[in-house]
């Protein structure tokens, strides 16, 4: 169970912390990982957000997130709007995941000049989410704490690479996950860190061969 | 540490001659390796966003799916053109509950406390309480403290969703919650705070959630009356010098059991209840649900 102001809070717009302020949130974190706005979102819905979501506003919440919009934004019924204004085409569709939490988002985020990207996550109530796949990957993260989201090709030494760099910049490592597709294959790492982890580290991480790109999610920063 | 029973609390209250909200706020910036200054302003955050939120209602604003909007604006005309049985305070009560409600349904800002569902019963209580008699807005963040330090021992013991533990965990915790705060405002010490918190607890144990088309509208809005004015009912009964014979931790184990025992239909899935009722099904049809 979670702090005090997980019982009285999070501040919100209504109607549901786990459709709506789960959703922006959702959002939110798709549009951190893919590092800007996209110019084109699609967004699937699955179980409850699909059967529900219209009156929860899943759909709006899930779409201001995306505009990088905050859980408490009084912009989020007009999400749909500011997204036109802005220039960021979506699709809302149903979709059937299998095995999927009954709460599950899948978003396929798209910009010129940058690599397509699919993200999917579920909403676990109180506002808290959870990312479960990264690009056809299984991850497991919440985007609470500093976190930092590593694509590498599975080959010895990239672990060591991240380690190495974490420590010159003195980044205590919290928890550490490692996924792959396949032996060889692409791999992610998630790892939580105590610190913010500074752009130079995340730079001299990125220019290494065998790791092919760095993400870090700052609970309180913005993108 | 977060304080797992109403006993703990207590026994570190005795033992530091400190009030139970002080409790909750030393407890708070250890866990979260703040300051106590920093936990103080975070909470004068949250009391300050309950008064904004409630202000802006509108009573011709309409939920998406056409169910709720009106109620608080028709509750106030009522109290101002005729006699509320309950009372002018009562009514205001109500009235606040319902526009919370009404908020959360036409997806403006609210303070889940501890749910969006049940985001009217704490406002209801204490801002129409500090509005009605001018209380000072330090004794008002110490009974958020107060509200927060109950719910999160209801959450260590039981919970808080009604998909867990039905409606007695949402509209439930929100009444014995704001039960506990608004006896904290009225001097009430911790023993009274715990058998106001208890008593309305009980009063609204097997409390189901049944949510006509899987929304937070019917029958939430107008539950977040029935918690309010629970709570301030159960607040006099302890202010009074009634207990709760059954202690407060025991209570809540009671209501983890009774959720346990509760059928799926009945939590949260829109199934159950009056969900369930012939026009509650003619609702979900009609919206696609």
């Amino acid at each position: 169970m979670g702090n005090i102001f997980d019982i009285l809070g999070p501040v919100m717009v209504g109607p549901s912390s786990s459709h709506t302020a789960g959703a922006a949130r959702i959002g939110l974190i798709a549009r951190q990982l893919f590092g800007r706005q996209p110019e084109k979102a699609t967004v699937y819905l699955h179980g409850s957000f699909a059967a529900t979501g219209k009156g929860h506003g899943t759909d709006k919440a899930l779409i201001a997130g995306l505009l990088g919009m905050l859980p408490d934004d009084m912009r989020i019924p007009h999400s749909f709007d500011v997204a036109k204004e802005e220039g960021m085409a979506f699709k809302i569709l149903n979709k059937d995941i299998k095995g999927a939490h009954p709460n599950t988002a899948q978003i396929v985020m798209e910009a010129e000049g940058v690599p397509t990207m699919k993200m999917q996550a579920y909403s676990i109530g109180g506002g808290r989410i959870r990312v479960c796949m990264m690009d056809g990957i299984d991850v497991n993260f919440s985007g609470e704490t500093c976190t930092l989201i590593i694509r590498n090709i599975d080959e010895p030494g990239r672990i060591m690479d991240v380690s190495a760099a974490l420590c010159k910049a003195e980044i205590n490592i919290a928890t550490m996950q490692v996924f792959r597709d396949k032996r060889g294959g692409c791999a992610v790492m998630v790892v939580e860190t105590d610190q913010i982890v500074p752009q130079d580290a995340i730079d001299d991480l990125e220019s290494k061969p065998g790791i092919i790109r760095v993400k870090f999610l700052d609970p309180n920063g913005s993108v | 540490m977060s304080y797992q029973s109403m006993e703990e609390a207590q026994l570190r209250c005795e033992q530091e001659g400190i009030p139970f909200w002080k409790a909750v706020q030393i407890e708070d910036a250890n866990e979260r390796g703040v300051t106590l200054e920093n936990s103080w302003e975070q909470m004068k955050g949250m009391w300050h966003s309950m008064l904004e939120n409630l202000d802006v209602y509108e009573e011709n604003l309409l939920s998406p799916s056409g169910l709720v909007g009106k109620e608080g604006g028709l509750m106030d005309a009522y109290r101002e053109n005729e006699k509320p049985l309950c009372g002018s305070f009562m009514a205001k009560v109500m009235a606040n509950a319902l526009k919370m409600g009404c908020n959360n349904a036409c997806m403006k800002r609210i303070v889940a406390a501890p749910t969006a569902g049940a985001c009217g019963v704490l406002p209801a209580v204490l801002v129409t309480y500090a509005r009605e008699y001018n209380v000072s807005e330090e004794t008002m963040i110490e009974a958020m403290y107060v509200a927060a330090g109950l719910g999160q021992i209801i959450a260590n013991r039981a919970y808080l969703a009604g998909a867990s533990g039905g409606c007695q965990a949402e509209i439930g915790s929100g009444s014995g919650m704001a039960a506990g705060a608004i006896c904290h405002v009225r001097g009430g010490n911790g023993e009274v705070i715990a058998n106001a918190c208890a008593m309305a607890l009980k009063n609204l144990m097997g409390l189901v959630c049944d949510p006509v088309a899987g929304l937070v509208e019917v029958p939430c809005v107008k539950r977040n009356v029935g918690g309010a004015v629970n709570a301030l009912a159960a607040a006099d009964m302890a202010l009074a010098g009634i207990t709760s014979k059954v202690p407060i931790d025991q209570v809540i184990d009671a209501m983890k059991d009774v959720g346990d025992k509760m059928d799926v239909t009945l939590r949260e899935t829109g199934i159950g209840g009056v969900a369930g009722t012939p026009a509650g099904q003619a609702v979900s049809e009609r919206l696609g649900m």
